[in-house]
């Protein structure tokens, strides 16, 4: 705290990995605990949102918290190895120590959804910010109506979280597309809009949309549902830009008037549809 | 964590138009008050052949005599006929340098001997900023920063610990700059609020009005008496003056939609060729607020300062992300900056982040000028029948 | 606020360095011999096999890291450089003579037979290339680190990245953001200095405008640098075309963006246009 009692944006709670889960090659799933959980209030956060997740001396990067929201006890990140911070986080063990600022941003609009059929499309690590909305729907099933999950994923290999499928598919739909198949794989194939362009939307009008994955795979599985007759203001999506400061001040994230950080990740569709496609933006 | 309910910056209203008249020797003692009260003073200078704003310790530090002339990538320092103390415009330095620091450590990581580490953010000893001779477009560009950094879901504590210690003196134009269209913006010649006091300057004095109860306080404590019809009339001619030199305009009438609407005109293509993507128009610019933090490890690695330092739209790696940069060309770097400060701007903070100083006209090395780009870009979208 | 947690050791082996020399003034190495008090501890985090400037050691390959100073001038220089690739996992040329060819590419726009007729009796015994050639001309190069000469600290970081197996960054911005962030004002503003900050990489901190002089593009270009725009500011403010040659003709005037021959005769023509419509 500083001296006026604010909470310093740059401040980091510190936490350790309790444990390590592989889910594909380069992608691990780590459960992290706070170092201090009596000395802060328990940790709550929206799905969707996400928290810096910091590395002294390599740097910091955001992360879409995927576990379940009702569990206060420990806090999953979902990583790619895809730069130098996401890589030292890949390679922590069980007891590995970092920084944690947030929960930032804003999420998905759960609070907009009840009595509504819910359609949720995720491709490859864009399942990771949609797995908090999974168990939050699951927790309050009688909440809503039909719910769809279609996840795609390059290859077989890629797939996230199978292990917990089966848990899910007792009470939502799952239905699983790869744009390769290999040897062991005997599911659809194709990309994750063939599987929209199949699926019966009986109330589009009452149908609220959810997606997370390439910009490219979003904006083809929104026409997808829009030409279902889902309606525009009713479809939000999560946006990633590069996040310095996490908290608005920074001016790293925009897109067109988003400061995706703030603002975001989860927009809208109408908000952004506009600046979607303009190259370069 | 819960986000920030944002502290009350804005100084009391101004009272009923008093103005006072400061004798042209007693400005020295203004000085020294603000000084006796722990300020440290900055003003304007000569230095490096233009008037940068820095630490003065008396009235002789002032640009006495000098004036500059401005254009469009071109700036030159000029000696005036009198000797005015405040008898020119705005320089390459804004007051943002005071208040959101080029480079400021936000945070620090150090290991300690038995292996943990200990991440802190440091409890500053900030300096007391009084800032003499603030124009009418720099107050309007500091409540642009105030909005940015004190009036949204997260507070920047570097920038809140700077201002609330700010006293601010603002100094009326009595002249414009060829680049100058703050009218456009609305934001000045004159100075209306956000100032401690506001001086008008005349030949032999200054006439003086206070703007907040810090401001009236140190006025007791001057030797000024009120100022006789005459001075007043005097002074509002000398802004009036000002206002009537601004040639350069900047429509605003529906702006943003403008620009918004305007992503694939063929300008961003004409400008990119001129454009030299050198950050200087940012950089000079007294509301651009772009920043990065860096992890700064000393040689052993078990000391890392987390430094924040100024960053422009203009790098090429500042929409870098893991799958590439995303404006990777200056048409889209130029784009981001323009529709920025014009337009989105106002979805993000709502207002326009320009205050129509136009340091980034002059101090652009190729002379791009913001009000010629968006008239073409007018010209382009709504054809003159 | 103040919280702890116990440590998290980086399990590193240790790397092989090795440090070559081609056509050059040996400043780059030298750059890295003044780190007299990082050296120690860079000597234990990775071994120094080959580095003949400092040692006597001829260890030999392959090696995990290379650092190459010079260009390319001779045919035997062609040769050694891929065999330096074959030998080195990572490859980072560093200093203007590796990354562009140096000054002594200024032999590219002269005729280098009459250089060898006039400074050497018996020419013939002499065995050069026409040109100077930056390192990237001949092999894949992995990491570029620019500057007359490299910055140290610059060069410690790469070290410490690459010892860590990290991504090297670079920042690749203009010398501009710099200045400002020193509180330099533009000497090309005002006061007409030609400065080729606009154009030229980052690394030295803004060394020159900050003692009153224009920038003099020793880091090289930097990313995406448009020089057309400021050759035609440059020509605009007055600088005749010699100077303006004479400005990028130095130690990196063979970096394909401040080859100013070329440049130049494109500025002439009607470019995309300067919008201030008149030369002065």
């Amino acid at each position: 705290m500083t001296a006026t009692g604010m909470v310093h944006p740059w401040q980091c709670r510190n936490a350790r990995v309790r444990s390590v889960h592989c889910e594909a090659p380069d992608v691990m799933t780590l459960e992290l605990v706070m170092d201090d959980p009596a000395a802060a209030p328990p940790y709550r956060f929206e799905p969707g949102q996400f928290n810096m997740l910091y590395v002294p001396g390599v740097g910091e990067a955001a992360i879409s918290i995927s576990g379940d929201p009702s569990d206060t006890s420990s806090l999953l990140h979902t990583v790619r190895a895809v730069g130098n911070v996401t890589r030292f986080l890949t390679n922590m063990t069980a007891g590995s120590c970092l920084g944690i600022r947030g929960p930032l941003g804003v999420g998905w609009p759960l609070s907009q959804c009840d009595g509504k059929d819910i359609l949720l499309v995720a491709g490859g690590i864009g399942l990771a910010p949609l797995r908090p909305v999974v168990s939050a729907l699951l927790a309050d099933r009688h909440r809503y109506g039909h719910i769809s999950l279609l996840v795609g994923a390059r290859t077989p290999k890629d797939l996230l979280y199978r292990r917990e499928w089966s848990a899910w598919q007792k009470d939502i739909d799952v239905q699983v597309t790869v744009d390769r198949a290999d040897d062991g794989w005997n599911g659809h194939v194709g990309v994750v809009t063939t599987l929209l362009d199949r699926l019966p939307v009986s109330r589009p009008e009452q149908t609220v949309l959810m997606t997370c994955g390439p910009e490219v795979m979003m904006w083809y599985s929104i026409r997808a549902a829009l030409d279902r007759g889902v309606r525009s203001s009713a479809v939000w999506l999560s946006l990633e830009r590069h996040m310095n400061c996490g908290v608005g001040l920074c001016g790293h994230c925009q897109l067109g008037p988003e400061l995706l950080c703030r603002d975001g990740p989860v927009v809208p569709f109408d908000r952004v549809a506009p600046f979607l496609k303009v190259d370069s933006l | 964590m819960p986000n920030q309910v944002p502290e009350c910056t804005d100084a009391p209203a101004v009272p009923p138009a008093a103005e006072w008249f400061l004798p042209r020797d007693s400005l020295q003692a203004l000085i020294e008050c603000l000084q006796e009260d722990g300020y440290t003073v900055i003003g304007p200078v000569v230095d490096q052949e233009a008037i940068t704003y820095q630490v003065i310790s008396s009235v002789d530090d002032l640009p006495r005599g000098w004036t500059e002339e401005q254009s469009a990538g071109r700036y030159r320092l000029v000696r005036r006929d009198d000797e005015a103390l405040f008898g020119y415009t705005v320089g390459p330095h804004s007051w943002k340098a005071f208040l959101f620091p080029p480079q400021v450590t936000v945070a620090r990581a150090d290991r300690s001997s038995d292996g943990r580490w200990e991440m802190t953010t440091p409890e500053e000893t900030v300096p007391r900023h009084a800032f003499l001779g603030v124009r009418a477009c720099e107050l309007a560009a500091i409540a642009v920063q105030d909005r940015v950094f004190l009036e949204g879901p997260w507070v920047d504590p570097v920038y809140q610990a700077r201002r609330r210690e700010v006293f601010i003196v603002a100094v009326h134009c009595t002249q414009a700059a060829s680049t100058c269209f703050c009218t456009s913006m609305g934001t000045g010649p004159e100075c209306r609020t956000g100032f401690d006091l506001a001086l008008t300057e005349l030949e032999d004095g200054f006439v003086i009005q206070g703007g907040s109860d810090a401001g009236h306080e140190i006025l007791e404590r001057l030797d000024v008496a009120v100022a006789a019809p005459s001075q007043s009339a005097a002074a509002g001619s000398a802004r009036r003056q000002a206002e009537r030199q601004i040639r350069r305009h900047l429509d605003t009438n529906g702006l943003r939609d403008l620009l918004l609407n305007s992503l694939d005109d063929s300008q961003w293509d004409a400008v990119a060729g001129r454009c030299l993507s050198c950050t200087n128009c940012t950089m000079v610019c007294p509301t651009c607020f772009c920043s990065t933090v860096t992890d700064v490890p000393d040689l052993s690695g078990d000391h890392v300062k987390r430094e924040r330092s100024w960053d422009s739209c203009f790098n090429v790696d500042f929409s870098r992300m893991s799958g590439g940069v995303i404006r990777n060309d200056v048409r889209s770097r130029y784009r981001q900056w323009l529709t920025h400060k014009l337009a989105s701007w106002h979805d993000q903070f709502g207002q326009s982040g320009c205050v129509g100083c136009g340091r980034c006209i002059t101090w652009c090395p190729p002379g791009i000028d913001l009000t010629e780009e968006v008239a073409a870009i007018r010209s382009h979208q709504e054809p003159i029948p | 606020m103040t919280s702890s947690v116990s440590d998290d050791p980086v399990a590193v082996g240790r790397k092989k360095l090795a440090v070559f020399k081609f056509a050059s003034c040996d400043g780059c190495q030298l750059s890295l011999l003044s780190c007299e008090d990082e050296l120690p501890a860079l000597a234990e985090q990775i071994d120094i096999s080959f580095f003949l400037e400092a040692s006597s050691r001829i260890g030999t390959g392959p090696w995990d890291i290379a650092l190459v100073e010079g260009s390319i001038t001779t045919p035997e220089d062609e040769q050694r450089i891929r065999s330096v690739r074959r030998q080195a996992a990572t490859v980072v040329t560093i200093g203007a003579c590796a990354t562009a060819g140096g000054i002594q590419s200024l032999r590219n726009w002269a005729d280098h037979d009459e250089f060898l007729r006039c400074v050497y009796a018996r020419p013939e015994f002499i065995s050069t290339l026409a040109s100077s050639t930056a390192v990237a001309d001949h092999i894949p190069v992995d990491y570029e680190l620019r500057g007359c000469p490299v910055d140290r600290y610059q060069l410690l970081s790469v070290l410490r990245d690459l010892i860590r197996g990290r991504t090297v960054r670079l920042p690749r911005h203009s010398v501009c953001l710099d200045c400002k962030r020193r509180g330099t004002v533009c000497v090309e503003v005002a006061q007409g200095i030609p400065c080729l900050g606009p154009v030229t990489h980052t690394g030295c901190g803004a060394l020159c405008p900050a003692f009153n002089r224009g920038c003099y593009g020793c880091f090289g270009p930097s990313a995406q640098a448009n020089t057309g725009s400021l050759i035609r500011t440059l020509a605009e403010g007055g600088l005749p075309e010699a100077r303006r040659v004479a400005l990028f003709r130095s130690f990196n005037a063979a970096a394909p963006e401040f080859r100013i021959d070329e440049r130049a005769a494109r500025s002439d023509i009607g470019s995309s246009g300067t919008g201030r419509g008149e030369l002065s």
